[in-house]
């Protein structure tokens, strides 16, 4: 009969539509999966370095950006540039201040300019590893403890480092935020974690 | 397009000696309006599509010859800079949604039974739902002007963070978009069933007509990738309203991933539009060469590889949003790879011509003016699939060029074909082919004048989406804008066409067969075809 042959054929397409609809939405996971095996866009973590060779033939100015998403929030870097060199172990300290009165959590995220620059930009120690809760009207002091590859292309000479800070809305931590600490190769100077900075 | 309701003198058989008498309760035809809201007649259906897409065309068009007019000179003259960035990407979606993919649906609902001597599609009901939803969600794009904050101003893409930023009208967009998915959906598992389950006894695979063959494959396109598009407006759509951060950075999602999951639609949809014209035009040339189409199986191939590529290749749209270096050459080569079968289907275009006895009726004219455009437009996309060109012509007026090459002399101009083709066969007149060519030379005319200058504003830099532009950009602004009101003017010209026809001022009644040299089992029938055909299957050879 055609009829029942359609009838089969419609079940058979009809289950194939509803695959595909949750596949859409299982891409997500998946590529989060592939970001993380190939370590692409990755700039959430801890890095591992290890003991390299301070290049002092060629220095490349960092810029510090920061900005709130919609935040009642002041967040702005003690310094806004510095040079380095390439190998360098470098510090600087943001200062935020949650000038509400209520307690508030928020997230911050880094984005780079160049962006081919993000994956020479090794950040050992930096507030946004994890979210950060503050108190009415508290303000803290915050590290980054970041060092520029060597390997950075010979064209690039600036790097902007961009922070973003966002509400999170009851506090849901991405999954980025529970990375472990890093460590130095060999054990070196590490501050203490950002959250228990002293403010 | 017998069935309109004003079109009342041909909505009945005009001829009597049609095949099957006797079953009167068979052929009533139902009048008045409720005849189009409760049809399941494929015929019907199919004509409800045609003019619904033409109406969308229409809105798509004032929209395109808006944003032209703003662009005529620099500096802004009539429209705010929120009201053209809706204009573009409603034009963009009306375009697509409304008026390329309902037009081959129509052309699917008419010719598909016709062609495979099926007595209607298979799930006629469902045939009727999918047309039927399609008027609401083009209420919801177009009203969507006059809600506070306008439409949505973001681009087609939808792409986030701007379509997470907009107001209502994009609430309203991401709704139209589900349900005209819903609608496709339905047409394409209705559209596999048939040419699977209803094709008359005899008529294998590899001797169903070209048309049926590329639109079983668009078919699956759509099947599998409208899903993923409904997916991704559905986060949308919740990380707008339900506290989810799929595409929001704040709570850990990101916006690249929804170009990720939008291309993949969206590179397939760019092959759903194409295969059903490359099917109309396989079935064209060979009737106007007086040739049996060159190197069939290879075109099915060539189909089907076009469609397995397009799955593979979407990250071209993203070359410049960090993608590593494997990545981008993986994504160039895998790009490049799909000139390989296409240029397959224009050699056996050029081959099926090749010593033909041709005549350029105004069908075949627009099959030329497809094939040399759709090339150039081909060869354009080559050279945005090389990574360095791209990231350099990203987002340029060099993109809007290429695009619509494909689109316009690609889709459109095939979708005319089709329709100059086939109308004897549903008016059973014969359209007046004085006017069809100069429809034909106008169009092609105005389409370069628009189009062709619009590589030279992309190579020069100026960047798409954007009211004002410097003054380095103005001559050839100039001239495009004059072009577009030329092809604009050209279409209502096609309009009056369509109308004469209807009306037989030709005055020449189609024969079941108007075109001597085409093959099919649509030219056994009557002109115009009856409410009911092929009640039983026909004989095939």
């Amino acid at each position: 009969m055609f009829f029942a042959e359609n009838k089969q054929m419609l079940s058979k397409l009809a289950v194939f539509v509803a695959v595909m609809f949750a596949f859409g939405f299982a891409l997500v996971p998946i590529y989060k999966k592939i970001c993380e095996v190939t370590g692409v866009n990755d700039f959430m973590r801890p890095e591992q370095v290890k003991n390299t060779q301070v290049d002092a033939s060629r220095t490349v100015k960092i810029e510090f950006d920061a900005n709130a998403n919609h935040l009642p929030w002041t967040f702005k870097p003690e310094v806004t540039t510095v040079t380095v060199h390439p190998g360098e172990l470098t510090t600087v300290i943001y200062e935020v201040t949650n000038t509400t009165t209520r307690d508030m959590v928020g997230q911050a995220i880094p984005s780079y300019g160049p962006t081919r620059a993000a994956e020479h930009f090794k950040k050992l120690e930096c507030f946004c590893f994890a979210k950060q809760t503050f108190a009415a009207s508290e303000t803290r002091k915050m590290p980054v403890v970041f060092m520029v590859d060597p390997q950075l292309p010979s064209d690039i000479n600036t790097i902007a480092l961009s922070y973003t800070f966002f509400e999170m809305p009851g506090g849901a931590i991405p999954a980025a935020a529970q990375a472990p600490s890093g460590n130095l190769d060999p054990p070196a100077v590490i501050s203490p974690p950002a959250a228990k900075l002293p403010g | 397009m017998a069935s309109v309701p004003h079109g009342a003198p041909h909505t009945t058989p005009l001829h009597g000696d049609h095949a099957h008498d006797g079953h009167d309760d068979h052929h009533h035809v139902p009048t008045g309006l409720m005849r189009y809201v409760t049809t399941t007649n494929h015929k019907d259906i199919g004509s409800m599509y045609l003019w619904f897409s033409f109406a969308m065309f229409l809105s798509g068009g004032i929209m395109a010859l808006l944003i032209r007019a703003e662009l005529f000179q620099p500096g802004l003259q009539i429209l705010e800079p929120e009201r053209f960035n809706q204009l573009t990407t409603l034009h963009g979606i009306v375009m697509i949604f409304g008026a390329i993919m309902p037009a081959f649906v129509g052309f699917a609902n008419w010719m598909l039974p016709l062609q495979l001597g099926a007595p209607d599609m298979a799930f006629a009901r469902m045939n009727n739902w999918s047309f039927w939803l399609l008027p609401p969600a083009a209420i919801l794009l177009i009203g969507s002007f006059f809600v506070p904050g306008g439409a949505a101003a973001g681009g087609w893409t939808l792409y986030p963070p701007l379509s997470i930023q907009a107001g209502m009208g994009m609430d309203m967009m991401i709704f139209a978009v589900h349900i005209m998915g819903a609608s496709s959906i339905m047409g394409s598992i209705n559209i596999i069933t048939t040419i699977l389950n209803l094709r008359t006894p005899g008529m294998t695979m590899m001797r169903m007509p070209m048309f049926a063959w590329t639109w079983l494959i668009t078919a699956f396109l759509l099947i599998a990738s409208m899903p993923v598009l409904a997916g991704a407006v559905t986060m949308l759509l919740t990380d707008r309203h339900f506290g989810t951060t799929f595409f929001n950075a704040a709570g850990g999602g990101d916006p690249v991933m929804f170009q990720h999951i939008f291309w993949f639609f969206g590179h397939p949809e760019v092959y759903i539009i194409a295969l059903p014209a490359f099917g109309v035009v396989s079935q064209i040339i060979p009737a106007f060469s007086r040739k049996p189409l060159f190197g069939y199986a290879s075109m099915v191939y060539a189909t089907a590889s076009i469609a397995i590529l397009s799955f593979i290749v979407w990250a071209h749209h993203m070359y410049t949003t960090g993608l590593p270096m494997a990545g981008q050459i993986y994504f160039m080569y895998a790009t490049m790879l799909i000139a390989v079968p296409t240029a397959c289907k224009i050699f056996n275009w050029l081959a099926t011509m090749w010593r033909g006895s041709i005549t350029l009726e105004t069908p075949m004219l627009f099959c030329l003016g497809f094939l040399f455009l759709f090339t150039l437009g081909g060869f354009t996309g080559l050279v945005l699939s090389l990574t360095p060109v791209d990231i350099q012509l990203q987002d340029t007026y060099y993109v809007v060029a290429h695009f619509h090459y494909v689109m316009v002399a690609g889709a459109l101009f095939s979708a005319f074909a089709a329709v100059y083709y086939w109308s004897p066969k549903w008016t059973g007149w014969m359209y007046e082919e004085k006017l069809g060519k100069i429809h034909f030379w106008w169009s092609l005319i105005a389409f370069n004048i628009t189009f062709f200058p619009q590589h030279f504003l992309g190579l020069a830099g100026m960047p798409r989406r954007i009211p004002d532009y410097n003054m380095q950009f103005a001559e050839w602004n100039m001239v495009s804008s004059i072009g577009a009101f030329l092809f604009g003017t050209a279409q209502i010209f096609f309009l009056v066409i369509v109308f004469r026809t209807i009306a037989g001022k030709s005055g020449i009644r189609a024969p079941a067969k108007p075109w001597d040299g085409a093959e099919g089992l649509e030219w056994t029938v009557p002109s115009p075809a009856p409410y009911h055909t092929f009640e039983t299957p026909p004989a095939f050879k």
